[in-house]
């Protein structure tokens, strides 16, 4: 299946005459030297991705990482420097500008930090803006809204103001926006880290649900692990405008491509992002195993009632095939150590 | 020669000075003090005897050559037939069409109007203030003279709105327009209202249109500056989720841009009609109806009493216009509820539409004037305060005034330049200095040597006094909150009232006279000094101030060694604001006596042969208030727009 | 009316799109033509001009039906309203041969209506108690030697000379510079300033030289005396920058805009007959200023006692 969003070497460079860096030696020069050389900063280097139809893509990094100016470019909020985008098959960077908000206005959509609402509008009017300007019906847009706005569980509030509204219940507004035109692609840009914590993970879970029900692709920016682990099929690690590690959440903290990313994820517990592939040992020839085999997708912590109960090992399997045994000394072993684990 | 020599008066300034740059450090302390030494040296060694300024110099000249081709081709020259002309007779146009508005609801019909808009927009207190402030107008006899006054007022604001909106918008998006704009509207609010006049009805004769330009170009910065500001606060978040969405840049302005920008726009409105009403009165000085003409007239025959009822309709109208405008600007962050919205103004528009249809003859209601308890007054105080007001007037002139002003007279203008340069660098940097120095050698070009220099002495003596006053009432206030609570309210009736007004008491009290003029310039010019220097200190954090005082500072030593000093950028602000405005006051005080360029430009758009020296002293005018403002302007640099 | 007013002009853009350009006289009133009309009379800031005025509006409005518009300008700005169609009329013109050659004979926006019966005279006055006091002071070459007496805070230590409003007809600084006095004009800024500082001068024995003229109502109530300025010839007064010579006598007149003579009717044949004397003048004067009347209380009395005098005006 073709990628939904293809990204290839892409390059932001903000500064005076920013076009003569890239494919330079000078591209090569680490961010501070080339600042200090050029007064030109590279916010993102050289990246590339390919991200599903229907995943959930996570873009993972510190503040000034470059991760905000990367999902900026996607729909060319911020015009990039060089490289390549296509989504749904088409190159964003050969639109017109024509085109380009015919993309933005149906098949791709935003969800930012602070929200962005307009504080003269209804709620109502907030979610339907996007309509209103393609030029929907009045009576067709509300209704569509309306639907959107129950959606995301804010029936009952079309009539109130931006800032009559929580935190939480502002960016369900958001969402409900983006949501409203029916576009393919949803991006979204530290959405939650201006919630409080427990709001924030009623949002996630929304989110999850969202993605669920109306199955979209997600692109999705946070600086906050947990929030990635959670949420992402794979999550791309950014540092410096440069991509360390693509991966799934286990290839992250499991494998971490450098001492960057492990350090990132040192403090994961993981028991609960690690699946029993990466800890089951192979059997002993001729052990007895339990009859009833768990999955190697299974997470570590959900085994762990069972493994420790079990009398024998309990075989993993993919399917019909059986890949290895898990048992309680391995299990324990997970459970109280910190060390890298190698998949078998 | 009288009283003080002169040098002793440059002891004065140089102490002053030497204080101001204090806090800069030993070097610049040295260089001041060189300044000052070589400046008192060349000053004795090379004084003129002040000769008067020719009648004949060759900008008058010129200027009158300008004025006999205008009267030549004004019928005749494609600039006039297709351009000027044409804009008069828009401008024509559009004061009939709001004339025959508020003129066909008539006396009922426009008091109805008015308080439901106010009631619409604002809420039915100033609904209710709006109602009873109209009716006013009919017990004081002025019904008419103030529906004129209305009539260019709403026509002045209606242009400067569709001109100014969109350039505000201009200038906050597109960064050429912006930066071309910017020094144009410095000198445009620095220009003092009496200097546009003679230009006015050169181009647009005399009546209405010429009034309502002439208002226009001076309520306009004002539009387009507060527009701009509005604009480009708007957040960037909500246009970029605007714009993710595929909104059109025409989008982004219309559906995110201006409405989120409203409450500044109403308030630039606001703004832009107070400004409108002040200038309004002043074009009766060339043929504009309404109450300035009540004024004009009351001038003329020293007839406090009979301008005070203009006067309080004057003030009655800025408030009701005020109220209604910045409590709508306020009323745009609530909202409300749409339904009862639209049912309160439907009754609203049906109430108007029956007062209209009822005819109220306003002069058939109970009248009332204060022309007889005020002259009374005056009377009173010329009969027994007459030495005071004589000696005070008397004191300051000998005392002050005219020792500064034979100094000022007297020196040579190159060497004018020279310090003007010279100080302006020490204290606003020589960008500033330079335009400034420029300013003065193009007044020293103007051939109005000795009428300007009397103009500074007299700006000088004021902006002294305003300063004083000013800043010992605003430190007063800072430290009395229940006296700052009581003063708030004169404050804000005091910056709503046109300039004009502030003539009158002066007047009465001090006869014609350059005092006059002083006396009228610092009443029109303490309350924003007050505002800031409150503000300033009332801004001193209050860790400081808690820290001073456990220190042990004694309230005294708390104001002069942490507060003032500390307050600082607010002080020179509010001198800075304080000189444009006293500028602009003394040069109106030429129509009292004041003389020198106001009396010029007074002259100069009355009598045939002094034209070309009126529209001269006019231009003097504006490159003073340069000169004055560029060397203020390194108190206050990037505080971001004024007003 | 206004409105129809408005669209007539609107009518008028566009026909003058049509046919080019526009006039500076484009787009306003046309002056009140035969039918009972508005008549729009300048009003110069002096009570005498005011009085003549008071008395041609009252008889217009009461006894003709006509309205009256009076608009307060100064005299140099009301001859600029003959060429916009502002005023229609000027009824107490101080000479001004400059502005008539530029009105009537260049531009031919006005005409002159004849003489309004007063006799003008400007000067250079003294309060009376001063003639006893200092005698020689009436001869211009004895001013110098009293300077010291009319010095102000305003007079920068020479002799103040008091002038009135700076529209007023004057050669006051040009006379002091040429005649070399040791004097400052300075401008009081109207001529109730004058007034008010005239009666102090009397009433408190202040020393005071100024600048007044006839008709005026004060002299019925105190004595001013004239000072002897070198005497008018015929053209000494041609350069004004160069005036060594007294003001001449005035024949004051009335001046109208062309329109309104041409359309003027009985209007203009009104105000073209309108003549008196400098005492029906001063009562008026008077009236307005220390009765306390307004200008159509004063008109009315005066009216009311000397229908001989105004009946010939109105045409028959």
């Amino acid at each position: 299946m073709a990628p939904m969003i293809a990204v290839t070497d892409l390059w932001k460079v903000f500064g005076p005459r920013a076009g003569r860096i890239v494919g330079t030696p000078l591209a090569d020069l680490p961010r501070a030297e080339l600042r200090a050389r050029t007064g030109c900063l590279a916010a993102v280097r050289d990246v590339s991705f390919d991200v599903e139809p229907g995943e959930v893509f996570v873009v993972m990094g510190l503040s000034g990482s470059g991760k905000s100016t990367l999902v900026r470019c996607l729909t060319r909020l911020i015009e990039p420097t060089s490289g390549e985008i296509s989504i749904g098959g088409e190159p964003v960077r050969a639109m017109g500008p024509k085109r380009l908000r015919d993309l933005r206005r149906r098949q791709v959509a935003m969800v930012f930090q602070h929200f962005g609402l307009l504080p003269h509008r209804q709620v109502l009017d907030n979610v339907a803006y996007g309509l209103e300007i393609q030029g929907v019906p009045r009576a067709e847009r509300h209704r569509k809204a309306g639907e959107v706005l129950a959606l995301v569980g804010l029936d009952g509030h079309e009539h109130q103001y931006p800032d009559q509204l929580s935190g939480g219940m502002q960016q369900r507004v958001g969402l409900a926006r983006a949501l409203a035109a029916d576009p393919e692609v949803l991006l979204f840009d530290e959405p939650f880290s201006a919630l409080d914590p427990l709001i924030r993970r009623d949002m996630q879970a929304e989110v999850r649900r969202l993605h669920a029900e109306v199955g979209k692709t997600l692109v999705f920016i946070t600086h906050d692990l947990a929030e990635a682990l959670t949420l992402g099929d794979r999550i791309a690690v950014l540092r410096d405008g440069e991509l360390v590690q693509v991966g799934t959440p286990e290839d992250l903290v499991g494998a971490p491509a450098d001492s960057y990313v492990a350090d990132f994820v040192r403090d994961v517990p993981r028991s609960d992002v690690l699946t029993l592939r990466w800890i089951m040992r192979d059997p002993g020839p001729d052990e007895l195993c339990e009859d009833e085999p768990l999955s190697h997708r299974t997470v570590i912590r959900d085994a762990v009632h069972r493994v420790m109960r079990a009398e024998r090992p309990i075989p993993v399997v993919d399917g019909d095939r059986r890949l290895g045994v898990i048992d309680a000394d391995r299990m324990l072993a997970a459970l109280v150590s910190h060390h890298r684990q190698v998949p078998a | 020669m009288t009283a003080t020599s002169p040098p002793a008066v440059l002891r004065v300034t140089a102490a002053a000075l030497v204080d101001a740059t204090r806090r800069r450090g030993f070097w610049t302390r040295t260089v001041a003090a060189v300044l000052i030494v070589a400046t008192v040296v060349a000053y004795l060694i090379f004084r003129t005897d002040g000769a008067a300024d020719s009648d004949d110099a060759a900008a008058f000249r010129f200027f009158d050559s300008v004025r006999d081709w205008v009267d030549a081709n004004r019928d005749t020259s494609p600039f006039f037939l297709y351009g000027v002309n044409y804009v008069r007779l828009g401008v024509r146009l559009l004061v009939d069409a709001v004339q025959a508005v508020l003129l066909g609801l008539g006396f009922a019909g426009l008091v109805a109007a008015v308080s439901a808009i106010g009631l619409v927009f604002a809420g039915w207190r100033t609904g209710l203030l709006a109602f009873g402030g109209f009716l006013a107008f009919g017990v004081l006899g002025l019904w008419e003279q103030s529906v004129d006054t209305l009539v260019l007022t709403v026509s002045a604001v209606l242009l400067s709105v569709l001109i100014g909106v969109p350039l505000g918008v201009l200038a906050a998006r597109v960064r050429w327009v912006g930066a071309t704009l910017r020094p144009v509207l410095d000198v445009m609010q620095i220009m003092p209202t009496f200097a546009y006049l003679a230009p006015m009805t050169l181009l647009f004769l005399i009546g209405e249109p010429a009034a309502v330009i002439a208002t226009m170009i001076y309520a306009v910065p004002a539009t387009i500056r507060i527009t701009a500001l509005g604009i480009s606060e708007v957040p960037p978040t909500a246009v970029e989720a605007a714009t993710a969405l595929g909104s059109t840049r025409w989008q982004l302005l219309s559906k995110v841009r201006l409405p989120m920008a409203r409450t500044t726009i109403v308030l630039a409105v606001n703004q832009t009609i107070m400004l409108a009403l002040s200038m309004v009165v002043i074009t009766a000085l060339i043929d504009a109806p309404g109450l300035g003409q009540n004024i004009v007239n009351a001038l003329q025959r020293v007839n406090v009493g009979a301008a005070f009822d203009a006067g309080v309709a004057i003030v009655i109208l800025a408030v009701v216009l005020d109220r209604i405008t910045t409590n709508a600007a306020r009323r745009t962050r609530v909202h409300q509820n749409r339904r009862r919205r639209a049912i309160v103004a439907g009754g609203a528009i049906v109430a108007v539409i029956a007062a209209a249809l009822i005819t109220i003859n306003p002069d058939r209601l109970p009248g009332y004037t204060f022309a007889e308890p005020v002259n009374d007054l005056v009377g009173w105080i010329e009969l027994h305060w007459y030495d005071v007001t004589e000696g005070l007037k008397n004191g300051i002139s000998a005392g002050i005034l005219d020792p500064l002003e034979t100094v000022l007279v007297t020196t040579p203008w190159w060497l004018f330049v020279l310090v003007v340069a010279a100080f302006g660098t020490l204290v606003s940097g020589w960008r500033a200095a330079g335009l400034a120095a420029l300013a003065a050698a193009g007044i020293a070009g103007l051939g109005l040597w000795q009428h300007s220099m009397q103009t500074l002495a007299t700006v000088l003596v004021a902006i002294a006094l305003t300063m004083v006053i000013g800043v010992a009432t605003g430190a007063f206030c800072a430290r009395h909150d229940r006296l700052a609570t009581a003063i708030r309210p004169v404050l804000d009736a005091a910056q709503t009232m046109p300039s004009f007004v502030y003539l009158l008491p002066a007047v009465a009290l001090f006869g014609a006279s350059r005092f006059t003029a002083i006396v009228a310039a610092v009443i029109f010019a303490v309350p924003p000094v007050v505002r800031l220097v409150e503000r300033g200190l009332r801004d001193v954090p209050a860790t400081v101030v808690e820290a001073a005082t456990s220190a042990g500072s004694t309230p005294r030593q708390l104001l002069w060694k942490v507060q003032l000093p500390m307050a600082r950028g607010g002080l020179l602000l509010a001198a800075n604001q304080g000189i444009v405005m006293v500028l602009a006051m003394v040069v109106v005080g030429g129509l009292v006596g004041a003389g020198a360029l106001g009396y010029d430009v007074v002259a100069g758009f009355s009598q045939r042969e002094l034209f070309g020296e009126g529209l001269a002293a006019g231009l003097a005018i504006v490159l003073l208030g340069i000169l004055l403002d560029r060397l203020t302007q390194g108190f206050h640099d990037s505080k971001g727009p004024r007003r | 009316m206004r409105s129809m007013r408005a669209a007539a002009a609107a009518a008028l853009i566009v026909s003058l799109t049509a046919c080019g350009g526009a006039t500076s006289g484009a787009g306003e009133d046309e002056p009140s033509s035969g039918a009972k009309g508005t008549v729009n009379l300048a009003i110069n800031p002096w009570v005498g001009y005011e009085a003549n005025a008071a008395v041609i509006a009252y008889l217009l409005e009461k006894k003709m039906g006509y309205t009256v518009e009076k608009k307060e300008l100064k005299e140099e700005i009301a001859w600029q309203g003959f060429e916009t169609g502002e005023v229609d009329a000027i009824v107490e013109n101080w000479g001004h041969p400059d502005l008539k050659k530029t009105y009537i004979e260049d531009k031919k926006v006005a005409v002159e209506v004849g003489p309004t019966g007063n006799q003008g005279v400007i000067g250079w006055y003294v309060p009376e108690w001063m003639t006893q006091q200092y005698p020689d002071i009436t001869d211009y070459k004895s001013l110098n030697k009293y300077a010291n007496l009319f010095k102000t805070s305003e007079s920068k230590g020479k002799g103040q000379f008091l002038a009135g409003d700076p529209s007023f007809v004057t050669n006051d600084e040009a006379l002091v510079t040429n005649l070399k006095l040791n004097y400052t004009v300075v401008y009081s800024g109207s001529e109730a300033a004058i007034i008010k500082a005239a009666q102090q001068a009397t009433a408190q024995k202040k020393p005071l030289l100024f600048y007044f003229y006839e008709p005026q109502w004060l002299f019925a109530q105190e004595k001013y005396v004239r000072v002897k300025l070198p005497a008018y010839s015929e053209g000494c007064d041609a350069d004004l920058k160069k005036v060594a010579c007294d003001y001449p006598d005035y024949v004051l007149d009335k001046i109208a805009s062309k329109k309104f003579a041409d359309t003027g009717g009985a209007a203009y044949q009104f105000i073209k007959n309108f003549t008196w004397t400098n005492d029906d003048q001063n009562l008026v004067s008077d009236y307005l200023t220390n009765q306390g009347m307004s200008a159509d209380q004063a008109a009315e009395k005066w009216v009311n006692e000397h229908e001989a005098t105004w009946k010939p005006w109105i045409p028959a």
